[in-house]
């Protein structure tokens, strides 16, 4: 505790150090405002005007450069947008609807799989541990690009694997299901504000399978760190199987879990690369995100006032669901403490 | 009973993790259910990839016509054809490569040399502004890289160099061709430089927030016991925090690195011509609208290429990845 007392004494008597911290940002600074706190102001500048592709040699400067004032952004909200198929708190459900329903079923499905794992005197277990965590090392855009392949009506693996199971269930015909092209929703009741097509099927399971194994091994870590004595009294006591893992495994598990259900959530509520690769957001932009519409905005359709617009909509989204689950991540911290 | 077997092949495959002795053996039935169990679960991760993989050492160039999980052949023709002519652009592998190694390697590398400096502030002083100046670092995280891409295009868009005629040649946004835009030299957005950065705009801050959580695990003991022996800060820095930060900084490189070799949404949107293109927009190209003229085979091949980097960085540095993930996290 002596040293402490006197290294803060020299703390202070050392006034060149309080200009250092200032020297040692002062990289960072420098690039970031001008590569990110520029063009962030920028973007809020553009987003008042009706920047076009006309505008992009003189910018600010051109003349037929109009200030529009909010009228963007009341396009974007109200339908107002010269762009077919977008509505936008269609888009903003089924974003959130995406990401709840990815995680609500990778989460539970990564626990059950890492319990399993996990029994004792299971043969092969490091096998199987290496099998499993094959899809988190593969990169989103070659997944997207793979399953896409897979869901192709006519020559993907998919259909051709129906066609297998169905040939032994007595039917003849090839499997022919449009699954990313097929704009009918199966059913129709399921997500009241937008069709859900067979498209968004297609990514789930897709996206299943990339999501699970990153919880799987999430999970496992957390069961890794169970006392063993816990589940022997359980036993003792006359506790079941199913007894154990909802009264010993999902209590001590649940702080790992948590943050990885928030950290997936988060993922796939911004889950670019698969979703463009995968489906581009179609058809009928029915399996559009929010980045991706921002992309398409700026890429192909050059509204570069509206996808300006849009993007600081984007933030304040992003922004809401950090608070959102910064506030869950707390509660359940001081749960786990309690 | 039937996993204390004296089989040295059963022995073999009960490979016990936790390496308890006499623990509870399980029963031979629930043993076989539980297999069964499991390798359905690997079946169902193993059929994307025995696809892909066979489908890329087939030697057809027609589309797969029916099922097939397992290679009958191992023909390198589509990894051949891939390497020697990837796309119907006039762009050679080589360059592709090249393209995605630059933007990956120099990226992560300078977001990392401007981070750590930053980080270690962060982490180390306590000064007026702290908190404001964090937030405004860490603000930037919350935003998808798409959301950037806009006013990035358009300020990029202004540098560039044209010849206006008549050996006039002009530097925008400083200067501009009494008439007209001038035949377009250099744009720096349509280059990789533009899309370099770019894309450190969007690494900067994640390198920041990953560094500032390792550095604040390293005990402060160690600095200041130097700074009682008389090291400036400078010294401390260099001399003791930059050595015991080397595996984090390590990490985090190749975080960035795996990221950046996947990074799509600003070479896609910025990049025009060919030469300049990256393997994850040449992916890209093989799917869709432009896919039609390509065999599958080939396209699994590429696929391949594109993800064993990320795949064995991402083995090697499994356990680093995944706890930095989690405990930063958990500590938000």
């Amino acid at each position: 505790m002596a040293v402490k007392t006197r290294v803060a004494s020299l703390h202070k008597a050392n006034l060149k150090r309080a200009a250092l911290p200032y020297y040692y940002l002062l990289p960072a600074f420098l690039v970031m405002g001008v590569i990110t706190f520029y063009p962030l102001i920028y973007q809020v500048i553009i987003s008042f005007t009706d920047f076009q592709t006309k505008d992009l040699f003189k910018q600010l400067a051109s003349p037929e450069l109009k200030f529009i004032g909010f009228q963007n952004y009341a396009d974007i909200v109200t339908g107002g947008l010269p762009v077919q198929n977008f509505e936008f708190f269609r888009v903003l459900t089924y974003n959130i609807w995406w990401a709840v329903t990815n995680v609500m079923v990778h989460v539970p499905a990564g626990v059950l799989i890492a319990v399993l794992l996990n029994t004792q005197g299971l043969w092969m277990k490091r096998i199987y541990r290496a099998i499993y965590v094959l899809p988190v090392v593969v990169p989103p855009i070659v997944v997207g690009t793979v399953w896409k392949n897979i869901f192709d009506e006519q020559y993907g693996a998919m259909n051709q694997f129906l066609t297998i199971i169905s040939g032994w269930l007595g039917a003849v015909d090839p499997v022919h299901i449009r699954w990313l092209n097929e704009y009918t929703p199966p059913i129709p009741w399921l997500l009241p504000n937008g069709p859900l097509t067979l498209a968004y099927y297609a990514m789930m399971i897709a996206n299943f399978w990339l999501g699970w194994p990153f919880m799987t091994m999430v999970a496992t870590g957390a069961l890794q760190s169970i006392p063993k004595d816990l589940y022997e009294a359980a036993s003792i006591d006359g506790a079941s199987g199913s007894q154990q893992f909802w009264n010993v495994t999902v209590p001590l598990i649940r702080p790992a879990m948590i943050p990885a259900a928030i950290y997936g959530f988060t993922l796939s509520f911004n889950l670019f690369n698969f979703v463009y690769f995968m489906t581009a957001g179609g058809p009928a932009r029915s399996t559009e995100i929010l980045v991706t519409f921002a992309y398409d905005l700026v890429r192909n359709l050059r509204l570069y006032g509206v996808a300006a617009a849009f993007s600081v909509i984007i933030f304040f989204v992003a922004l809401i669901v950090f608070l959102i689950t910064n506030r869950i991540t707390r509660a359940t911290e001081s749960y786990a403490e309690a | 009973m039937a996993t204390k077997s004296n089989n040295p092949i059963i022995r073999f495959l009960n490979i016990n993790t936790s390496g308890e002795a006499g623990g509870r053996d399980l029963p031979l039935w629930r043993q076989l259910l539980l297999q069964l169990l499991t390798l359905f679960i690997a079946a169902e991760v193993m059929f994307p990839i025995m696809y892909i993989i066979t489908l890329s050492f087939s030697s057809k160039s027609t589309r797969p016509s029916s099922l097939e999980l397992f290679p009958k052949e191992f023909s390198l023709v589509a990894y051949q054809q891939v390497l020697d002519r990837p796309t119907a652009n006039p762009v050679t592998f080589l360059e592709l490569l090249r393209n995605s190694f630059l933007l990956s390697f120099g990226v992560g590398a300078l977001a990392l040399l401007v981070a750590v400096t930053a980080a270690y502030a962060f982490s180390r002083f306590k000064f007026k502004m702290r908190q404001v100046l964090m937030i405004l670092v860490f603000v930037p995280l919350l935003m998808p890289a798409v959301g950037l891409s806009t006013p990035l295009y358009l300020l990029l868009n202004s540098f560039r160099v044209a010849d206006c005629g008549g050996g006039v040649i002009a530097i925008s946004p400083f200067m501009s061709c009494a008439q007209g835009l001038g035949r377009v030299y250099f744009n720096l957005r349509d280059s990789l430089w533009g899309v370099g950065i770019a894309m450190i705009a969007g690494a900067l801050p994640f390198a920041v927030w990953n560094l500032k959580g390792y550095l604040d695990t390293i005990p402060k003991e160690l600095e200041e016991a130097a700074m009682i022996d008389g090291a400036d800060a400078n010294q401390i820095f260099w001399r003791i925090v930059m050595p015991l930060a080397v595996p984090q900084l390590a990490v985090t490189f190749f975080l960035g690195f795996i990221g950046h070799w996947q990074e799509f949404v600003m070479p896609w949107l910025f990049l025009s011509q060919p030469k300049d293109y990256t393997l994850a927009m040449t992916l890209y190209n093989m799917t869709g609208q432009y896919a039609n003229a390509i065999p599958w085979n080939r396209f699994a091949a590429m696929a391949i290429i594109v993800a064993a980097p990320v795949a064995v960085i991402y083995i090697a540095l499994q356990k680093q990845i995944i706890s930095g993930l989690t405990s930063g996290g958990v500590k938000g």
